[in-house]
């Protein structure tokens, strides 16, 4: 999906200064990717230990409290990190990320996993006005916790296939 | 060694994840995805081993429940990886980027090997200390060090091989 706006600023993003020393500096894009899917990889196994913990598949030892305490900070502070290095790929190529329905795609479902992680500790999910004294998972905790999984498998689709589904000019 | 991997190409099943617009993308992100799970798990037990984090829990109580997730994510990357490299047999196995991914491995598999063999005999002395003995550390950061090389080699396969 493009629109006239959309593609006039991806020609001037594309024409910055800066734009072309991520173009004509070979190892940018592969070392900036690299560090995007490392991102990835912290946020995505963060997500599914807590997941598989409230759909109870994993671990019945540990409190869902303690998951949750454990492995959605790491969530919240690598957010940034694969944002920082998703700007930078996006300055690099602009067409080829923004104008591209894969990467649009895949910021919507970006958008929807965190709104289903920051849903987990809300009282009205938990089921009890501290989320740190959660005993059992509500059924809304469980269906969040499906709707995770599957919408970081999709990012991770998404993300992959922004090369194939290229249809830009960079 | 490149008649195999020539008999490895010619493969009707080589050539369909070749020549299909929808099999080498979706391969390549089961790949993506279960390498993501790998690194991201085997991170889980090696920031623990740092000392980094989880530390209220003991390590062996910790590994029982992460490396059943870390080993079944590898086992789909190796499948999905093996069918990726046998669509261009010959051009990965001359690939610099490929060879150093593939020795990485070994290397992590070294690394966990002697982590086994020989750190963890004193396991009972330091299983719930909060920051372990420095062999134990050094396990730990090696692996996280030789994971982040995997996956940088693995992304640079991609801009130096001229496939298809």
């Amino acid at each position: 999906m493009t629109w006239p706006w959309l593609h006039s600023f991806c020609e001037w993003l594309k024409s910055t200064a800066i734009s072309h020393t991520i173009q004509d500096t070979s190892w940018i894009i592969p070392a900036t990717q690299t560090v995007h899917i490392l991102a990835v990889a912290l946020v995505f196994s963060s997500a599914l230990m807590m997941d598989l913990r409230i759909i109870g598949l994993i671990d019945q030892r540990q409190s869902i409290a303690t998951y949750l305490h454990r492995f959605i900070r790491p969530i919240w502070s690598t957010l940034p990190v694969l944002f920082a290095t998703g700007v930078i790929l996006t300055i690099g190529e602009p067409s080829r990320e923004l104008e591209n329905p894969a990467f649009q795609l895949k910021m919507v479902l970006l958008l929807l996993a965190v709104v289903a992680t920051s849903l987990l500790r809300r009282p009205a999910i938990v089921g009890s006005s501290r989320w740190d004294d959660i005993s059992k998972p509500t059924v809304a905790m469980k269906i969040i916790a499906f709707a995770s999984l599957g919408l970081w498998t999709a990012i991770i689709f998404a993300g992959r296939w922004i090369a194939y589904a290229n249809t830009g000019s960079d | 060694m490149d008649p195999v991997l020539q008999w490895l190409y010619d493969m009707p099943f080589s050539a369909a994840i070749r020549e299909d617009a929808f099999l080498f993308p979706f391969l390549e992100s089961i790949h993506v995805l279960a390498i993501a799970l790998v690194v991201g798990s085997i991170s889980i037990v090696d920031f623990r081993l740092l000392g980094i984090a989880s530390k209220g829990r003991p390590i062996t109580e910790l590994t029982q429940v992460v490396l059943p997730i870390t080993w079944a994510a590898f086992a789909a990357a190796a499948i999905a990886g093996a069918l990726l490299f046998s669509s261009n047999a010959v051009k990965y196995a001359h690939n610099a980027f490929f060879i150093a991914k593939m020795a990485l491995l070994l290397l992590a598999f070294a690394n966990m090997l002697v982590f086994h063999a020989i750190t963890l005999r004193g396991i009972h002395d330091w299983d719930r200390t909060k920051m372990p003995p420095w062999p134990v550390r050094a396990a730990g950061g090696l692996s996280l060090l030789i994971w982040a090389g995997v996956v940088a080699c693995g992304r640079w396969i991609g801009f130096t091989i001229n496939s298809l």
